[in-house]
């Protein structure tokens, strides 16, 4: 499709306001929705906001709204668009706009300040940390994940209810807590958090955040619902949660 | 107006800029150490280049080969780097780098893992044994993470989407910084003891690299501006393997991993073609047969490594020539082929985002098909000249770590070193610019009329009468740099660039943006011209002054090494708005290192 002409539907405004603006431009082969947006900055609008770093799917700054999808603008080819239709490209929703496609994150980066901290047990008796593999597999899933955000976009918990976002951590942090838990090295105990502070409740496993993970994290099934187990036998199983403690926790438990 | 007043202003003991592994676990020790700590980013936190690292750490834990120790590692390094690092500084490296990998299991990272449970090491080029502490070819996300989430409980300050342009200085010394707001476009004063530089490399001077927008050589060019020493500035390094096809995409790394775990580079004759590019210096330790070359996976012992697994200069070199010897692959690179070498169930394993990068970006099944590959500007190893121990640069008050910084690396950086380097010298930047703080004595005061001058500069382009768009000027030194300070060079060439330069020069003075100050990537790109400029400029006037060829330095009418500046830095400073060059000796390596570089494989 080396040259063929697109319609771009690109939102631009601020947090007054704003609007669908278009732009017509030729593509060449191989271009995702991310060279289109630089190719408008560079040729027609030059102060276009949009945040980008690697453009290799691997640091989850480029998120956007894409025909209504939240995706990374990276990882999205123009080829899979039917040709001859606009692309609207729109900032993610759930967050408040700063200018064009760039939006306020930093409710993220609050929520991540609540979280405590990795709390490892001692070391073995010859110094060392023996983890093995099948242990730290699930929770190496997690590890993948590269903070795009489009989970916490497309939660209806908080993207149609701004009041929800103080109650309410969001499958990033799920996920992130699922990670510390199932730490096979971590000793602390944040199911409190996990039912209280973090919200977890207000989840009602829909799966859109497993939807648009780029990473392809199984958030729903492998996190979230193993941490709603958790919280319900901690809270009504006394005998499992002694047992957990004396235990100290494995990826096998849950 | 007093400037107090006027611009937002914070007042530190230590200041870092940037949030990249180096910066982060500097700002990490510096808080451990007691003192107020900010760590000021371009992006959001954790989006930083390291980010994309892929393959591992490089660390002699000797976890899967009990025979690797800090000698062994310290060896590889200045071997890679054709002995013209800093050997100060690749002791303190090898030696401390396993510590840094510890800790960061300390605090949470999961790396993969031995049978017998411990921290599992996969081969890289240019080191005897398999020694990277790894996850899958996602390791640089492991490490940012785990210093971000270790970070955020450490009561350091963190301004984000916060772009430092200026240095500040009180007389000699380094007193703080001034920069603006991405978000709103307002100017920001730091006032600080102290300042460590962490920003990374300079890879987007160049059109086809890895690097992100970020790389733009920000603190190469604030610590120039500043008075500080440059050194080695002609050595880049070009990665041979960045993806070729489709153009959108060329450039993006492929890791090295992928001949680590077995992949092989072949010609469009179906040739491994690496058996014919063994230099004298490695002949030694490098396999001249396939069957060693295989069987080295497995065995080190009897065999030698393959010649897939040279130090990246080499391999870059090598692909470059077969190209021009009409024997690439159809969009001009050449095969990397592991689908046919490992089951596809290891692949995937093994290399995740590789497959899922190739199969998203390309179409392309690596289990199924070899991958086409060239060369793609990765990394400097030139940078700020430091004290090895301290990483204090020439400047009081200026200390800087990781790719910034020069000297580890030498000529050549191997894989797997930098992300130890960041680790490594992050933590003594931290450690010493919170001594240098502590034991700093009167007041810290910042010059009002200096700021002003700033302040002006950075608003010129939108009082720009010029119409000169900062997107061309990039794309057109992009071109420059690509075309005549790439990877093969010429004394020709390299003026022609400098004329560019020179021009570029000229026309970043008509330059003049759209809009408003707010969120502004064209105004943001026009200040960051200038660090462009100024690094390509330093690198261009290095790269001739070198007349031979070494590591990631060629020239083609120098093509050998000559023993004479085997002994010197090219050394750059700026004096009086111009830059000056100088040959300076190289730190004197003790005799018993000596030897250790000597040994033969």
């Amino acid at each position: 499709m080396g040259g063929t002409e697109v319609t771009m539907r690109v939102w631009r405004g601020d947090s007054t306001g704003g609007a669908f603006q278009e732009y017509r431009l030729p593509v060449e082969e191989g271009w995702v929705v991310l060279d289109v947006i630089h190719a408008i900055q560079a040729t027609q609008a030059n102060d276009l906001a949009v945040r980008w770093n690697c453009k290799a799917g691997k640091c989850g700054s480029c998120s956007a709204e894409i025909n209504g999808k939240p995706r990374l603008m990276c990882m999205t080819r123009m080829s899979s668009f039917p040709a001859g239709e606009p692309i609207t490209v729109a900032p993610m929703k759930t967050f408040p706009v700063i200018r064009d496609l760039v939006t306020d994150v930093s409710f993220n980066y609050q929520k991540a300040k609540t979280i405590p901290p990795f709390k490892p047990k001692p070391k073995e008796a010859d110094g060392t940390r023996r983890m093995f593999q099948e242990d730290i597999d699930r929770v190496q899933e997690f590890h993948k994940c590269i903070e795009c955000f489009l989970c916490q976009n497309v939660c209806h918990v908080i993207r149609d209810h701004e009041e929800n976002k103080e109650h309410f951590a969001g499958p990033r942090f799920f996920i992130r807590l699922a990670a510390l838990e199932m730490h096979p090295l971590d000793t602390e105990d944040r199911t409190a958090l996990i039912k209280e502070q973090a919200g977890l409740g207000f989840c009602n496993i829909t799966k859109c955040c497993t939807e648009v993970c780029p990473e392809h994290i199984h958030i729903t099934d492998n996190g979230i619902i193993p941490l709603k187990e958790r919280v319900v036998d901690n809270y009504y199983d006394p005998v499992l949660r002694l047992l957990r403690r004396l235990k100290g926790k494995s990826a096998s438990h849950s | 107006m007093a400037t107090a007043e006027r611009y937002e202003t914070h007042e530190y003991d230590v200041i870092v800029v940037g949030a990249g592994g180096a910066g982060l676990r500097a700002a990490i020790e510096a808080s451990a150490q007691g003192v107020k700590t900010a760590l000021i980013c371009k992006s959001l936190l954790g989006k930083a280049h390291t980010v994309m690292a892929e393959g591992g750490i490089a660390a002699a834990l000797g976890n899967v080969y009990p025979e690797d120790n800090w000698k062994v590692h310290f060896r590889d390094t200045m071997r890679g780097g054709k002995l013209l690092n800093n050997w100060r500084m690749a002791q303190i490296h090898a030696q401390e780098a396993p510590d840094r990998v510890l800790e960061l299991e300390e605090w949470g990272a999961l790396f993969d893992r031995t049978k017998d449970g411990l921290i599992l090491q996969r081969d890289f080029g240019g080191h005897r044994y398999a020694r990277l502490a790894h996850v899958g070819d996602r390791t640089g996300l492991e490490m940012i993470r785990t210093l971000q989430h270790h970070a955020v409980h450490k009561g350091i300050d963190v301004y984000m989407e916060c772009t430092i342009q200026r240095l500040l200085k009180d007389g000699g010394r380094v007193c703080g910084a001034f920069g603006y707001w991405r978000e709103s476009g307002r100017f920001i004063v730091f006032k600080s003891k102290a300042v460590v530089l962490a920003t990374g490399g300079v890879g987007k001077a160049w059109k086809i690299t890895s690097n992100s927008w970020e790389y733009t050589g920000d603190g190469i060019a604030l610590g120039l501006d500043a008075g500080a020493d440059l050194i080695d500035m002609e050595m880049v390094q070009f990665h041979p393997t960045g993806m070729v096809w489709p153009p959108s995409v060329r450039g993006i790394l492929v890791t090295e991993g992928v001949r680590g775990d077995g992949g092989t580079l072949k010609n469009s004759e179906g040739k491994r073609f690496m058996f014919n590019y063994i230099p004298e210096f490695f002949k030694a330790e490098t396999a001249e047969t396939e069957e060693e070359a295989d069987a080295w996976y497995e065995d080190k012992k009897n065999n030698r490594r393959t010649p897939d697994l040279l130090p990246r200069d080499e391999v870059a070199r090598a692909i470059n020539a077969e190209v021009k010897a009409g024997r690439g692959s159809p969009h001009g690179g050449v095969f990397l082929d592991i689908a046919s070498r490992r089951p596809a169930e290891y692949i995937k394993r093994r290399l995740p985002s590789m497959y899922h990068q190739f199969m998203e970006l390309a179409g392309v099944d690596i289990t199924k098909e070899p991958m086409e590959v060239g060369p793609t500007c990765h990394y400097i190893m030139g940078g700020l000249r430091v004290d090895a121990d301290s990483t204090a640069t020439t400047v009081p008050g200026l200390f800087a770590a990781g790719e910034v910084a020069a000297g580890l690396h030498g000529a050549n950086r191997l894989g797997g070193n930098s992300l130890s380097d960041l680790l490594v010298f992050g933590r003594r930047a931290g450690l010493y610019a919170a001594q240098y703080a502590k034991s700093f004595e009167g007041t810290l005061s910042v010059d009002n009329d200096q700021i002003e001058a700033h302040a002006q500069e950075l608003l010129a382009p939108f009082n720009g009468k010029g119409s000169e768009n900062p997107y061309s000027i990039h794309a057109d030194l992009q071109e420059c740099m690509q075309n005549l300070v790439g990877i093969i060079r010429t004394e020709a060439e390299l003026k022609r660039a400098l004329d560019e330069i020179a021009r570029l020069k000229e026309r970043l003075a008509r330059v003049s943006v759209q809009g408003h100050r707010q969120y502004n990537p064209g105004w943001h790109l026009a200040l960051d011209l200038h660090n462009l400029l100024a690094v390509s400029e330093a690198c261009t006037l290095s790269a001739l002054e070198r007349k031979e060829s070494r590591g990631g330095h060629t020239r083609d009418d120098y093509p050998k090494p000559d023993p004479q500046l085997a002994k010197v830095n090219i050394v750059i400073r700026k004096r009086n708005g111009a830059l000056t060059l100088a040959r300076e000796p190289l730190p004197e390596m003790p005799e018993d290192l000596k030897k250790l570089v000597e040994e033969q494989h």
